[in-house]
């Protein structure tokens, strides 16, 4: 008897295990992944680089499927471990949705902007910096990033912004950057002095309904799309789509926008010069309670 | 002679043409002002709104101050006329009726922190406005199914901003949110054709219908949707009525 059911059992596992690839065959056949392996569009052109997707098949399975999943659904297994906000769920790249663009909002971003996120990683996200990879190697892997959403096989990436030379930082400018901080009220949610603690910041959700972290200015950690000061200028101009950052590219002209990056200075680097000047002016945080200061101009 | 009386029988042939294209397109013309009316009603005790604590914003308080402001997810009016329903044909329309864009451009306002209206309709295509009525910042968050089409995008407006002006490719009922007031909720009801939302005291009506058999669907957040046949005469009022019972 006992050595009956231990058969039967044996049988049935080595049935289950034969199985089990089956059914994710079946996914990978499935007609959708078809017509996206067929579509146009799994190509990048990065500078003189071209990327094919095919190249990339052999790195993704290896490094990205993980987190993003099989299929780019950001369904991968590790994907239910990680839990917003600390952790942020994969992107689904079936969606076409990004962050980090240098494009308007509701935009596919451009090739470069996909390639530059690889290589810089996710800064508080389970997303590492993947700067061990060639430049061929990042190239395929848009190419590979692109095929799974159909909207590239029926749409353009978004113009990117024009982000006009920095000027030089001064006094007076710091002074008008805190005036647009002011007036667009970007306090709302990351806090009068950029510690994320303003009134809206503890109920801000995600596209998909998870909580989420307004960026923090004052803790030394790095803005999830880059750190330099064209980085900050895109990031409030673009907004980072899936997210509650909005953009504020229609309400900013652009010489203010390079103010509001030396005002938010300010905030980040213990040492920094825009910190030091403000110091010296005695610049006080804007009051929540005082009425936002007009527009000068509109646009 | 025979030469002429062919020419006469061209000529009367080409006239009884003309006169022909141009009644017809007059029956097309005439059909179009047909319409469709009714009522939505609630059926059982009005559910309970809760009222919205807007102390996050000192502005959006003082905006409410003699006016509580409460959720709109079931607004019951007089008679129990249910609010902010949103009507559309859903089957049956042809042609032009379907296909055509109007041109005027519905305006989806920011009031005293609280979209006006709360459900905007539109036709896909249709050029739309939202404005800002307020002295505080909001954004415009709508969070449509990228698969069907339409793309979510984020904007903010900051007082004194000017509007944003934005369409739709593809049928869907949008979720829209403000970040910054996590209590602000609203609906773009994008439809194919003809739409209207019911007003306070459920009454819509659905203007420029052909003459036709159709399907009317009544869709209302949080109740669900409804469907009715109506048969509309040309240039007549066909008549639907809908019910949603309370959950």
């Amino acid at each position: 008897m006992q050595t009956t059911l231990r058969k039967w059992s044996l049988w049935l596992g080595a049935a289950a295990f034969l199985a089990l690839p089956l059914a994710s065959r079946a996914q990978l056949a499935s007609d959708q992944l078809k017509v996206w392996e067929a579509a146009p569009g799994s190509v990048s052109h990065i500078g003189n680089i071209t990327g094919h997707a095919k190249d990339a098949a052999a790195d993704y399975r290896r490094y990205c499927v993980g987190c993003h999943g099989e299929l780019g659904d950001g369904n991968g297994e590790v994907a239910q471990w990680l839990l917003p906000p600390t952790w942020p769920k994969p992107r689904n790249f079936q969606l076409g949705i990004f962050k980090c663009r240098s494009t308007p909002s509701g935009t596919l971003p451009t090739d470069e902007d996909l390639f530059d996120t690889i290589a810089r990683g996710m800064d508080r996200s389970a997303m590492p910096q993947w700067s061990t990879f060639t430049k061929q190697q990042r190239a395929d892997l848009v190419a590979w990033v692109k095929h799974f959403s159909p909207r590239w096989a029926n749409e353009k990436p978004g113009d990117p912004i024009k982000i006009p030379p920095e000027p030089e930082v001064t006094p007076e400018r710091i002074k008008a950057g805190r005036d647009v901080f002011a007036r667009v009220q970007c306090w709302k949610c990351h806090g009068v002095q950029g510690m994320a603690n303003g009134p809206s910041a503890a109920t801000l959700t995600d596209d998909l309904g998870a909580p989420i972290a307004a960026f923090n200015f004052t803790e030394g950690a790095r803005p999830k799309c880059g750190d330099t000061d064209q980085d900050i200028y895109r990031i409030f101009m673009t907004g980072l789509d899936g997210t509650p950052m909005p953009s504020f590219a229609d309400n900013i002209k652009p010489d203010e926008a390079w103010y509001l990056v030396f005002y938010l200075r300010t905030f980040m680097h213990q040492h920094s010069k825009e910190k030091e000047m403000a110091k010296q002016l005695g610049l006080k945080p804007v009051d929540p309670n005082a009425p936002p200061p007009a527009a000068s101009g509109q646009q | 002679m025979r030469k002429t009386f062919n020419f006469a029988a061209v000529l009367s042939a080409v006239v009884l043409l003309c006169c022909g294209a141009l009644i017809l397109n007059q029956n097309v013309s005439a059909a179009g002002e047909g319409k469709i009316s009714g009522t939505v009603k609630f059926d059982g005790t009005a559910p309970h709104m809760r009222g919205i604590d807007m102390s996050k914003d000192p502005y959006c308080v003082k905006a409410h101050a003699s006016d509580p402001a409460k959720m709109e997810t079931v607004v019951v009016g007089s008679g129990n006329g249910l609010q902010n329903v949103a009507l559309y044909i859903s089957d049956g329309l042809t042609g032009s009726a379907l296909t055509a864009v109007p041109s005027e451009e519905p305006v989806f306002d920011q009031k005293g922190c609280v979209y006006t209206p709360h459900v905007l309709a539109m036709d896909i295509n249709q050029k739309f406005k939202v404005t800002t009525s307020d002295q505080t910042t909001h954004n415009i968050h709508p969070n449509p199914n990228p698969m069907t089409g339409n793309i979510p995008w984020n904007q903010s407006q900051p007082p004194g901003a000017s509007p944003v002006e934005k369409s739709w490719k593809a049928t869907e009922m949008i979720p829209v949110q403000c970040n910054i007031h996590p209590w602000m909720h609203g609906w773009f009801a994008v439809v194919k054709g003809p739409y209207a939302t019911s007003d306070a005291s459920g009454n819509f009506t659905l203007n420029n219908v052909p003459a036709g058999s159709y399907t009317v669907t009544a869709w209302q957040e949080d109740l669900g949707t409804q469907t009715q046949k109506v048969t509309v005469a040309a240039g007549g009022t066909g008549s639907a009525n809908f019910t949603f019972k309370g959950k």
